[in-house]
């Protein structure tokens, strides 16, 4: 097992494999919940300014720190590379995740739209991170669209329900030749283990920790459980009998007979 | 009359988007503005000037998932 196991995007390594998000909960948490989850990329909003606001997100975010800024409130793509370019234009640097959401109830991507626009903003230098709903063929659309990442949902944004699409987030690790990240859904450090196990190159979680009782220990539990699952993937897991038993003591020398 | 964040604001015409945004009181090392859909770096919020029926769309930082 290799010691130097990075999680490279953009061209830029990362020894950590939790991407936290930074909503729901207090700002005055967020620099004690990255410190917990060890995490190297933190995701953040773009929103209209209000006057007279002197509280700024950035000055609670250690040095070092990756911005992630995402487009949510985006409709479609046009929408999704104007919030992109005001992010950049803000400082965060040229890291984006795309959201593209025309569906108020679930928040379910447009997929489409998000090939789009990630298309537009990889010609522009961006490194580009598309959140989607987990699709074969939206996937390496994606990938010929430049981007640095595919990052399936594993259930709707928000609801904590875990790994619903594990089987079609299976199909993305076994086919597309990008770190596969999952992004949104994920509720429990359970969930996040078994996600790294499967072979899924980081978690992406925000309402698991924003919801806890505790937030910078659940940030915590998250970080350990990803980093185990990362070590299991990597030891490569155990096999499943289909039938039987297979003792793990030797079946001779019993102390009878 | 130009539209800054969805508001209807007066006597803008003609004035330089630097001189609206420091009259709206917003802090400019915290922003990023929009004009008409198109994003205007910072360096050029003073030679742009603001026209009758301009869209202005000021942003910032906000912490989100």
């Amino acid at each position: 097992m290799s010691s130097n196991d990075s999680l490279i995007l953009g061209g830029r390594a990362f020894s950590s494999r939790f991407i936290l998000g930074s909503g729901k909960y207090s700002v005055d948490l967020i620099h004690s919940a990255i410190e917990h989850a060890g995490a190297q990329i933190i995701t953040l909003a773009v929103r209209r300014a209000n006057t007279n606001t002197a509280e700024n997100i950035l000055t609670h975010i250690p040095e070092g720190i990756t911005l992630l800024p995402n487009t949510s409130g985006a409709r479609n793509a046009e929408e999704a590379v104007r919030i992109a370019r005001l992010a950049r234009e803000l400082g965060c640097g040229d890291f984006v995740k795309i959201e593209v959401i025309r569906d108020t109830k679930y928040l379910l991507p447009d997929n489409a739209e998000t090939v789009k626009a990630t298309e537009i903003l990889a010609k522009e230098g961006f490194i580009v991170m598309p959140y989607m709903f987990p699709d074969l063929n939206t996937a390496r659309d994606l990938v010929n669209a430049g981007a640095a990442t595919i990052m399936p949902l594993g259930a709707p944004i928000g609801s904590n329900k875990g790994l619903c699409t594990r089987d079609f987030i299976q199909i993305l690790i076994d086919e597309i030749d990008l770190p596969i990240i999952v992004d949104a859904g994920i509720g429990r450090p359970s969930q996040a283990c078994e996600a790294m196990e499967m072979g899924v190159a980081a978690i992406m979680a925000n309402t698991a920790i924003a919801t806890a009782r505790d937030i910078p220990a659940m940030a915590s539990a998250f970080k350990k459980a990803i980093e185990a699952g990362r070590i299991a993937y990597l030891s490569g897991l155990g096999r499943v009998l289909d039938k039987g038993a297979d003792a793990s003591s030797p079946l001779t020398g019993f102390l009878s007979n | 009359m130009i539209t800054l964040n969805g508001r209807s604001v007066d006597d803008a015409d003609g004035l330089s988007l630097a001189d609206v945004l420091a009259r709206e009181n917003y802090v400019i090392c915290t922003i990023a503005v929009a004009c008409n859909k198109d994003v205007i770096p910072r360096a050029k919020y003073n030679c742009t000037r603001l026209q009758d029926g301009d869209v202005i769309d000021v942003v910032q930082m906000m912490a989100g998932g």
